[in-house]
């Protein structure tokens, strides 16, 4: 009887680059107040963001990540042609299929194995856990994986439980073979009998049907998202601390979802965080990217010099689905 | 051990003077929280939450919007209070 030849060594991996990719259009919440009765004090108080991202209309969500990408690669000093696979989490890619990820490939004329996560908020976390343990069974050596989201497509200006929250953006990181690890044990999991706490409106068949219907916008519960947000998710935050083996003291960075300031907040509060720990809050700037977030989050720490390569982050995505991922990694 | 109305009371003073920083003496039963004491419906979910932790009586958020004043989040903590 003959044998299957498969790799029987586990390799080490760790994010090796971090790109990312904001809009030039800036959308102060001036711009965006009248259509909701509301006022920028309003938002700030609701949210913390002051302003966000907008692509451009022909700006697509295979651009943006093509722009954070070649950052990533950059960074990482990885060729595109050494890219073993792409993952793409995005929720607001506008086609059924193909996916943005093959498309992504192609920019760089890869043929590499491409394809997308719809995991929303969570995706790009799962991106970074599914690319680690390609890496750690030899699958790939370099993975690329991307979270980009064109959001403001997908939201209804007059609803104003959401018209401030989103903005567009994308974040990349390639996750590389290595000899120390440094991507600690995925906490993740699904709740889909929430699933109508963030949701798009309406089903595409069921626009299909009335076509009088408006534009199936993503719109959400905001009060349960929040209290499911932080009391359930920090718990997870938790775990993956725990699973790391990690101590909130070995910390140098906190790099939650960015969806909204109050339930950083809170889950810095929940979780028992020191003090003077850096905790991302691009939000102000960036709203909510939803799969993009994180790694935008990251890029920005490291650029502006807030944290330092090599230190550990607490990073979790949570959102529709409902979905959540977390994990410790170590900060390229 | 059953909670009276006054400690209830008492308790979701303490609660809400923590999440808004107005004075718990000004807490009273018939204060609404979206008016009188400026919760926004984020705050009130931290209520709640700080709440079920303190008397143990769930609070699910389909409920939560109900509780328009002290009094009614008093009566309504005070009727699910665990046996």
């Amino acid at each position: 009887m003959s044998t299957l030849g498969v790799p029987d060594v586990l390799h080490h991996a760790r994010i090796t680059g971090i790109g990312a990719y904001r809009p030039e259009r800036v959308v102060p919440n001036s711009e965006i107040v009248d259509a909701i009765d509301s006022s920028d004090e309003w938002i700030r108080e609701r949210s913390g963001i002051a302003s966000r991202h907008k692509a451009a209309p022909d700006e697509s969500v295979v651009d943006m990540a093509e722009h954070a990408s070649r950052g990533a690669l950059e960074y990482a000093g990885v060729s595109a042609d050494q890219v073993d696979a792409v993952i793409v989490a995005t929720v607001s890619h506008p086609y059924q299929t193909p996916a943005a990820a093959p498309e992504l490939a192609a920019r760089f004329g890869s043929r590499a194995p491409a394809f997308d996560i719809s995991a929303a908020c969570a995706g790009y976390c799962h991106g970074i856990s599914v690319a680690n343990d390609m890496v750690r069974v030899g699958t790939a050596e370099h993975v690329l994986v991307v979270g980009v989201e064109k959001m403001l497509d997908f939201t209804d200006p007059t609803d104003r439980g959401s018209a401030f929250i989103f903005g567009d953006g994308a974040g990349a990181a390639i996750v590389s073979r290595s000899e120390t690890a440094g991507i600690g044990p995925t906490v993740w999991g699904s709740d889909g009998d929430q699933k109508h706490l963030i949701a798009q409106r309406d089903s595409w068949m069921t626009l299909a049907g009335d076509r009088a219907l408006p534009w199936p916008a993503i719109v959400m519960e905001g009060p349960s998202v929040f209290r499911w947000a932080v009391w359930s998710m920090a718990k997870e935050a938790q775990r993956a601390l725990d699973a790391a083996g990690v101590k909130p003291e070995d910390l140098a960075a906190f790099i939650p979802h960015q969806a909204n300031v109050r339930i950083i907040n809170q889950m810095v509060k929940a979780l028992g965080l020191p003090k003077d720990l850096p905790v991302a809050r691009d939000i102000v700037t960036t709203a909510n990217t939803s799969a993009a977030s994180v790694p935008l989050a990251m890029e920005r720490m490291l650029r502006e010099g807030e944290v330092e390569p090599g230190g550990l982050a607490l990073q979790i995505g949570f959102g529709a689905g409902l979905t959540w991922a977390a994990q410790v990694v170590t900060l390229p | 051990m059953a909670y009276s109305d006054q400690d209830i009371l008492d308790g979701l003073a303490e609660i809400v003077s923590e999440e808004t920083g107005v004075d718990a003496s000004e807490v009273t039963a018939d204060k609404t929280f979206t008016d009188d004491l400026d919760v926004d419906s984020l705050s009130m979910m931290t209520i709640a939450v700080t709440a079920e932790e303190k008397f143990g009586a769930k609070i699910p958020d389909e409920e939560v919007k109900n509780l328009k004043t002290v009094g009614d989040a008093v009566n309504f903590i005070k009727a699910n209070q665990p046996a």
